[in-house]
């Protein structure tokens, strides 16, 4: 604050809280006349009298006065002057975090130590896991990780970027781009020809006829190129297995159509820069965890 | 020296002096404020909201989203473990009106940029319940019947011009001609769900993301 400023606070500050004072002080003094009327009738009968106030309503007054005096003595408030307790909102942040550090610092530590199949199965670091997945996680893969349309499902053993250990672990903290182009140029047919290949996959009901020719169209235009020769899927690239009956998008043939005519984009955020490695940590554990429950 | 009776018989006397202690308090700490660097200088890396995040702030007001989410994470380790670094005075200098709010039905905003994905934010406006269950925020599918430059984004020069008016006076940096001349075109044909995505994932992404 510049000193004009910080003059202008102190000054209204310091002259107001003395201006009450004398008043209350004045007050005090005054003389008064109780059951003298001042000649004010209303209701008929509701007369105003000068009667002096109660003096432990006048006290409640002085102690405000001291209060005041006695707060910007202690705390910030009155310009620059930072108080002699030296309090800031920052330094008090800064504490609360240091107490609390203090507690789960030791156990991050303990649990970044071990390999992540090892938190995986220690049963305090699941139930922290499991408070971090609630806070963090839930809004995409839902509160019971079941995942939801276009959000994988992580209970199950099916994973577009690997279920390693390592592989999960860097898949929350850098984040994954899943990115299925649009085919829409293969024309209406071949792509219903496709999606019928792709739902034969997995055992799905399907038109056998389309089915055959969506096989020799799954590798002469490209699809191989991700979802490899066998579609079983490549996770370098997140391309999901189509053999496994396991579904981001839905698997009516209409949403497989979708699917390859308008391509699927979605992103999985990096988590290293705000949580930090540890929490990542004990997130790819717990995230393993839920997975290993499926098997 | 005044007399209690006279001000008490004289209104126009008993409306200044009224007026006179009840400015007081505004006058010492909301005043000074203007003038306070921390507050009125932008965080490092803050620009203006360009035409399309400047437009989608227009649908988050309008849609008054700011009745259930704040944007004002408070300096409690509580909160910053969830949503980030708290919220300092330098990023609010673009903000006219801000959008702190007063009540979280729903969660903080504050630095939801980049938190998720934008398929995640068109699902969610949608239907919220498609993608979290347990949600009883209100869906904004009609959000994507409207094109942003037929209603929000109609006036977008004016309301830049507007912009930078509040930022010259302010002596901070503001749009160029090009940048107000090419508004238009930059909202090209997005929906007023497009806009408000944009605007939504730039939310609180220049200060370091970081908890601490």
């Amino acid at each position: 604050m510049s000193d004009f400023w910080n003059a202008y606070v102190v000054v209204i500050v310091l002259v107001s809280i003395l201006a009450c004072a004398i008043l209350l002080y004045v007050q005090g003094k005054a003389k008064f006349t109780p059951g003298k009327s001042m000649g004010h009738v209303w209701d008929e009968t509701l007369e105003e009298y000068n009667n002096p106030m109660p003096k432990w309503w006048s006290w409640l007054f002085v102690i405000t006065v001291i209060f005041s005096l006695a707060y910007l003595a202690l705390y910030p408030g009155l310009g620059n002057f930072k108080g002699f307790l030296g309090w800031t909102s920052s330094g008090q942040y800064q504490i609360e975090r240091d107490r609390m550090d203090a507690t789960v610092k030791p156990l991050y530590d303990k649990y970044s130590a071990m390999d992540l199949q090892a938190v995986a199965g220690d049963k305090q670091a699941m139930e922290m896991g499991k408070r971090l997945y609630l806070t963090y996680c839930m809004q995409c893969h839902g509160a019971d990780a079941r995942g939801a349309k276009g959000f994988p499902n992580l209970t199950d053993s099916d994973w577009q970027f690997g279920g390693e250990p390592a592989q999960i672990e860097q898949t929350i903290a850098d984040g994954r781009m899943g990115m299925m182009p649009a085919h829409a140029q293969l024309g209406a047919d071949t792509i219903k020809d496709l999606a019928n290949y792709v739902r034969s996959l997995s055992g799905l009901p399907n038109d056998s006829v389309r089915a055959a020719k969506g096989k020799e169209a799954f590798a002469s235009v490209g699809c191989s190129g991700c979802h490899g020769p066998d579609a079983k899927g490549m996770h370098a690239l997140g391309a999901p297995n189509l053999t496994d009956k396991v579904w981001l998008y839905g698997s009516s043939e209409a949403t497989i159509v979708e699917t390859i005519t308008k391509g699927r984009q979605n992103k999985m955020p990096a988590w290293k820069e705000f949580l930090g490695d540890a929490k990542v940590h004990l997130l790819a554990a717990y995230v393993l965890s839920l997975g290993q429950g499926a098997k | 020296m005044l007399k209690h009776e006279q001000i008490e018989k004289s209104v126009g006397l008993l409306i200044v002096l009224t007026l006179l202690v009840v400015s007081i308090g505004g006058l010492l700490e909301i005043v000074p404020l203007f003038f306070q660097k921390s507050v009125t200088t932008p965080v490092e890396g803050l620009k203006p909201y360009d035409a399309v995040r400047l437009v989608g702030r227009d649908v988050y007001v309008r849609e008054g989203c700011y009745l259930c989410h704040s944007q004002m994470i408070r300096p409690f380790r509580a909160e910053t473990e969830r949503y980030g670094h708290y919220s300092v005075g330098g990023e609010f200098v673009y903000d006219h009106p801000f959008q702190w709010g007063s009540k979280r039905t729903g969660p903080d905003l504050a630095r939801v940029g980049g938190r998720y994905s934008d398929e995640w934010q068109r699902a969610h406006l949608m239907n919220p319940r498609d993608v979290v269950p347990e949600s009883n925020m209100p869906a904004f599918a009609f959000l994507s019947n409207t094109k942003a430059k037929d209603s929000v984004g109609a006036d977008v020069e004016k309301k830049m011009e507007v912009m930078r008016g509040f930022a010259n006076v302010r002596g901070l940096p503001t749009y160029s001609d090009e940048e107000i001349k090419g508004a238009k075109a930059a909202i090209g044909d997005m929906t007023e769900l497009d806009v408000l995505i944009a605007y939504l994932q730039g939310l609180g992404t220049v200060l370091k993301t970081a908890q601490q």
